[in-house]
């Protein structure tokens, strides 16, 4: 079974203090460590899990400038066999819808049964992604994937989608299919020093906008639905109510609120 | 992807991934380790990673990588928050197994470095005697020649793994003289009769770690046995030892920057009088020498492994940044105990662990006083006339 993966270069927030950027459209990374992004990570293990278990080939992508290589080469590291790094510097701006439409066109140059991808990326967080390319692909999709199973010699696959409250909804759909990651489904390895070693040798192919066939009507803001306009800090709520007094007291108050607003 | 004079493509996945299984595997258990030691699983799952091997030949199931891969994986190793893993990956991969891939007969390496490399094995170094220390040259453990083989009665103490370890690359004399000459190396199975671990010692610090004292009774090994040749045991594990100085300096370094990182992040949050500890001058400037010296050390570290990879064998700086890392290592610690106050001294915060195990940086490896009295030597500051 053949399988593409899709991963992000992402900063790190999550113990750091994000500042907007001067452009007032994106956050101020000088300080910020990357690594690729979490969901992604599993994807990849995903993956491999599934060649190493089913035999095929693993192809990992990235949209991304040459830093993207430091994820991709990771990726190989464990197991991925080829990475297409696509770059252009008309894909900048690009929406989740843009994203996947330079993915799609990627994808059509390899042979594939499944496309992965992480649920939803930890910096915007739109979770669309995998939707738009399951979509543009005109293939069954799946996001939030917590388990799988493939079957029929991976002409289906059996799919856990994690849902609120830890409830499991388990659906059967035909590949070729795209499957939107989610952290836990498996744990994912760590880079041994010789898949190490191989990963620096093999070749990252580049390719640009027109390499995918894409207009510039499809790429970056043109190629977008949505279009970001601004970031501003959230608001520190007016309607926040700070509750004083002993914890017993507070505890009494909350719950009376929380009843009162029938949140309970 | 800021790559360095020193460091490939490589070696940073390597340290991203090395660094990864340390936060993520390890530094959970460091509390723990400390009071139960550390499990073996640690060496099996170091070794399926092909870490325990970075810098050795493929043939033997290594890496085939340069020095500079041990380098990043004791700088990584430190992550952990544990020194006793990084002391004890130290003695396997850098004190204990290098002279046999030096000095080794072809079984001798199927023997020991292949299933040490893979972390089924694990090694440990006997040099240190409870009358020869820093002296090393006066150590008295003694290999008899009788017929097929050697039989050993001595002693050694303070050996690291040495309470779980399978085999113990062995310093013994061979020849009843004195001084450097007339010592030989041994590789010797720790389930050899009269192999006797007579005690686990108990440290102040490095506590994950297991650290023995051992009675060879009239332990009788095999010829094949010897490592390399007869007589030629203290100049070959001397030379050795210089490689192992640059990894344990690495450790050290790794473990400063760690405690240099939630020292500065504690003096962020931390306030008194109305504002976060660093932001008063007197915290800042000492914290601000302190990264000054982590740099220094590091520098140095770097040009000597450097030089070292490139065959060179600079005794004297070597020495020099053994001496400079672990003492950097110990000041870092110390300050950050210091400016971390009373939580600095309480055992359920970090901050002790790296105290008392940097500590040891200073002692074991060679001394800071050795280290002192071997660049005052190259110095020719003892010469006569
Ligand atoms: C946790 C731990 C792990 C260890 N692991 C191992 C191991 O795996 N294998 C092994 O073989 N050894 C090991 N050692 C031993 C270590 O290498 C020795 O402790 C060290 O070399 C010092 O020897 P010593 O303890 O006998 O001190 P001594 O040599 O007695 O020194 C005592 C003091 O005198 C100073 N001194 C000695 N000679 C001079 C001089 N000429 N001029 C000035 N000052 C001098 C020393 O610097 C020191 O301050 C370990 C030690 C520790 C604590």
């Amino acid at each position: 079974m053949n399988m593409v993966v899709c991963v992000k270069r992402v900063p790190d927030t999550s113990e750091s203090e994000v500042h907007i950027d001067g452009s007032g459209k994106g956050i101020d990374t000088s300080r910020l460590s990357f690594g690729i992004n979490e969901c992604d990570n599993y994807a990849v293990e995903e993956a491999i899990q599934k060649k190493e278990a089913l035999g095929g080939n693993v192809t990992v992508i990235s949209l991304g400038d040459k830093q993207s290589d430091e994820v991709i080469r990771m990726a190989l590291a464990k197991g991925g066999d080829d990475a297409i790094r696509l770059e252009d510097e008309a894909f900048a701006g690009s929406d989740a819808v843009a994203v996947a439409k330079a993915l799609a066109a990627a994808v059509k140059d390899v042979e594939w049964d499944i496309v992965f991808t992480g649920a939803l990326t930890d910096d915007d967080g739109y979770a669309a992604v995998p939707v738009a390319l399951g979509e543009i692909l005109g293939v069954p999709f799946a996001t939030y994937v917590k388990k799988l199973e493939v079957m029929d010699d991976g002409k289906k696959v059996k799919v856990g989608r994690e849902l609120e409250g830890g409830l499991m909804e388990m659906v059967e759909m035909t590949t070729p299919c795209v499957l939107g990651i989610q952290t836990g489904i498996n744990e994912p390895r760590y880079a041994s020093f010789k898949g190490i070693k191989q990963a620096a040798r093999k070749e990252i192919t580049i390719k640009s906008a027109s390499d995918l066939g894409l207009d510039a009507s499809d790429c970056g803001e043109a190629g977008s639905w949505a279009a970001l306009e601004q970031f501003t800090p959230p608001v520190v709520g007016e309607m926040a109510e700070i509750l004083e007094g002993e914890p017993d007291e507070t505890a009494g108050k909350l719950a009376g609120i929380l009843k009162e607003k029938g949140l309970v | 992807m800021s790559l360095s004079l020193f460091f490939t493509e490589e070696h940073e996945m390597l340290r991203r991934s090395v660094r990864e299984f340390a936060e993520k595997e390890l530094a959970p258990h460091a509390e723990e380790w400390d009071e139960t030691g550390f499990p073996d699983w640690v060496f099996t799952r170091l070794g399926e990673l092909g870490y325990l091997g970075l810098h050795y030949p493929e043939e033997y199931g290594g890496g085939g990588g340069d020095y500079f891969t041990n380098i990043v994986l004791a700088e990584e190793l430190s992550r952990c928050g544990s020194g006793s893993v990084n002391m004890a990956v130290a003695v396997q991969v850098g004190m204990a197994t290098p002279p046999v891939l030096a000095f080794g007969t072809e079984e001798q390496k199927q023997k020991y470095l292949v299933p040490a490399i893979k972390g089924e094995k694990i090694a440990c170094l006997g040099i240190t005697e409870p009358n020869a220390g820093s002296d090393v040259a006066s150590l008295t453990t003694f290999a008899e020649k009788v017929p097929g083989g050697w039989k050993v009665n001595g002693n050694k103490i303070f050996i690291t793994n040495g309470v779980r370890a399978h085999f113990m690359t062995l310093v013994a004399r061979t020849e009843k003289t004195k001084g450097y000459k007339g010592m030989s190396l041994f590789l010797v199975d720790t389930d050899t009769p009269g192999f006797v671990v007579s005690r686990k010692l108990d440290k102040v610090g490095m506590k994950a770690s297991d650290t023995a004292e051992i009675f060879f009774e009239d332990m009788v090994i095999p010829d094949d046995a010897l490592l390399g040749d007869e007589g030629r045991g203290f100049y070959n594990i001397m030379w050795e030892l210089q490689g192992e100085r640059l990894i344990g300096s690495a450790a050290a370094i790794g473990g400063a920057r760690l405690c240099l990182e939630q020292l500065l992040e504690y003096t962020k949050e931390r306030e008194q009088f109305g504002k976060p500890l660093c932001r008063n001058q007197a915290i800042a400037h000492r914290i601000a020498d302190l990264a000054t010296k982590i740099e220094a050390a590091e520098a140095l570290n770097y040009i000597c492994a450097w030089k070292y990879d490139n065959g060179e064998y600079p005794v004297k700086e070597i020495s020099m940044a053994k001496l400079f890392a672990a003492q950097v290592s110990c000041e870092v610690a110390d300050e950050a105990m210091q400016f971390m106050g009373g939580y600095g001294y309480m055992m359920e915060y970090p901050a002790q662990r790296a105290w008392r195990d940097s500590r040891l940086m200073r002692i074991g490896g060679g001394t800071d006083e050795i280290m002192r009295e071997i660049i005052a030597t190259t110095m020719g500051l003892y010469a006569k006339g």
